[in-house]
């Protein structure tokens, strides 16, 4: 079967980037890493006539990672570099874990984590733990530049908030506050290699034992990675006790709406909700009293 | 259109016009002929088409031409350029019966100069880890493992006696 045909253009900078999005308008596809966007081509769901590459923009793939400004990731840092960075592993760690769990060596040598949260799949596996970070996306378009909260970013499967010529330049993550944990817990068919089935990143906040914040967030069970905002009442202003943890995790899994199809059928999904909901929300709770 | 670029593979320079749409791996295998690069799933899970550009494994199948302006690639048919001596991987490979039909091998093999470059005494549970993105229907992993923990003991030394 022959290729499907295109240009391709490589700017240098995020102007002409965005004005190369403008005129090309929806026929024309940004790419970073390409690990996604060439399999959709390759599959034929796609097809553009020009895409945009992203990589030759200096400075466009930086990382700055410290506890005092918070943890910024650039449009075109590789999810390998996001993974092994010193400082995202000392502060963030969770980040660079989720980072380091999604797809295979070759791919996170090539793919992004800002590509992976722009693909806008329900199961992205670095969009729970952001979201449950309160994490913000760095915008340019032709109006000039905006900021929003990831999770007003994804707007259905493959959908984001993102208008024509507009491009996500990075992500930030808040400075961790005192007393925060963070953990996230997949699962998928593959060990950690295809798209997850069910993911949960959770970010929880304590006074001693007593929680005074908690964000749950669960990925491929909705169609977005979903904030699920009935359990995280359930542990905001409680003494936090393997109990509530429970009973939380079972609320977060009849939040979330999962369908059945090839990774899972969602009986098992809604289980396994609860299952990490509970594992993800241990882990956070132990970080955050070591961090108190 | 057609696109210019200069692209080093195996330490040889080629000056190439390209197409947009072309990959490095049809490049790799169409145009320059060096056929050790395989073609697997095309949607980088088999990692059977791995290659090293500037260091760093990845998937020649998701991989455009055109982004290869000036970049550095090392093939299977790089490790032993000689085509006589073989590379230490590759001879541990043969040793502990780590090939049967050869078709993963070539990816396997770049896949483990990537992690041994980093880390000549990997464990268990890391070189597992390294050879994720790689399938292979023949030999249930093992001896794969086995030959790439050889591997890197061997590899040490040499790398000590070129320095």
């Amino acid at each position: 079967m022959p290729a499907a045909q295109f240009d391709y253009i490589a700017p240098t900078s995020v102007d002409e980037a965005v004005a190369a999005l403008v005129e090309g308008g929806r026929d024309t596809r940004v790419m970073a890493g390409g690990t996604d966007l060439i399999v959709k081509i390759r599959h034929r769901m796609l097809f553009p006539k020009c895409i945009v590459n992203l990589k030759r923009i200096a400075g466009l793939d930086a990382i700055t990672a410290d506890k005092k400004n918070g943890l910024t990731i650039g449009a075109t840092a590789l999810l390998a570099d996001v993974a092994a960075h010193k400082g995202i592993r000392r502060h963030y760690p969770t980040v660079a874990e989720a980072a380091g769990a999604t797809a295979n060596v070759q791919i996170r040598n090539m793919g992004t984590v800002v590509g992976n949260l722009c693909n806008a799949s329900p199961s992205a596996d670095n969009a729970p733990t952001l979201m449950a970070m309160a994490a913000t996306v760095d915008i340019a378009g032709p109006r000039g530049i905006r900021s929003m909260p990831l999770d007003q970013f994804f707007q259905g499967p493959g959908i984001t908030a993102l208008k024509t010529g507009e491009i996500v330049t990075a992500i930030r993550v808040p400075p961790p506050v005192a007393g925060s944990g963070t953990a996230y817990h997949s699962l998928s068919q593959r060990g950690k290699l295809d798209c997850s089935a069910v993911g949960v990143g959770t970010m929880v906040v304590l006074k001693g034992d007593h929680c005074t914040n908690a964000r749950i967030i669960v990925g491929a069970c909705a169609p977005v990675p979903m904030r699920t905002q009935a359990a995280e009442k359930m542990l905001i202003g409680k003494q936090i006790t393997d109990t509530l943890v429970r009973r939380a995790a079972q609320k977060a899994s009849e939040e979330t709406s999962p369908i059945t199809d090839v990774r899972a059928s969602a009986p098992y999904r809604w289980k396994m909700v609860s299952v990490l909901t509970i594992r993800a929300l241990t882990d956070a709770r132990k970080m955050a009293l070591r961090r108190q | 259109m057609k696109y210019d670029i200069s692209l080093t593979v195996n330490g040889d320079t080629y000056n190439l016009a390209v197409e947009a749409w072309q990959t490095l791996n049809e490049v790799l295998r169409e145009d320059l002929n060096l056929t050790g690069t395989k073609l697997g799933c095309g949607s980088g899970d088999c990692g059977a088409c791995t290659v090293i550009v500037d260091g760093k494994s990845v998937s020649s199948c998701l991989t455009l031409a055109v982004e290869m302006d000036g970049r550095q690639i090392l093939t299977v048919e790089g490790l032993a350029p000689s085509g006589e001596t073989l590379h230490p991987i590759q001879e541990a490979f043969i040793e502990k019966g780590a090939i049967q039909c050869g078709f993963c091998t070539p990816g396997m093999e770049l896949s483990a100069l990537n992690l041994l470059e980093t880390n000549p005494r990997p464990n268990d549970t890391q070189i597992r880890s390294a050879i994720s993105g790689n399938l292979c229907r023949c030999t249930g992993y093992n001896k794969i493992v086995d030959a790439i923990a050889e591997a890197g003991r061997r590899m040490k030394p040499q790398s000590k006696a070129r320095r």
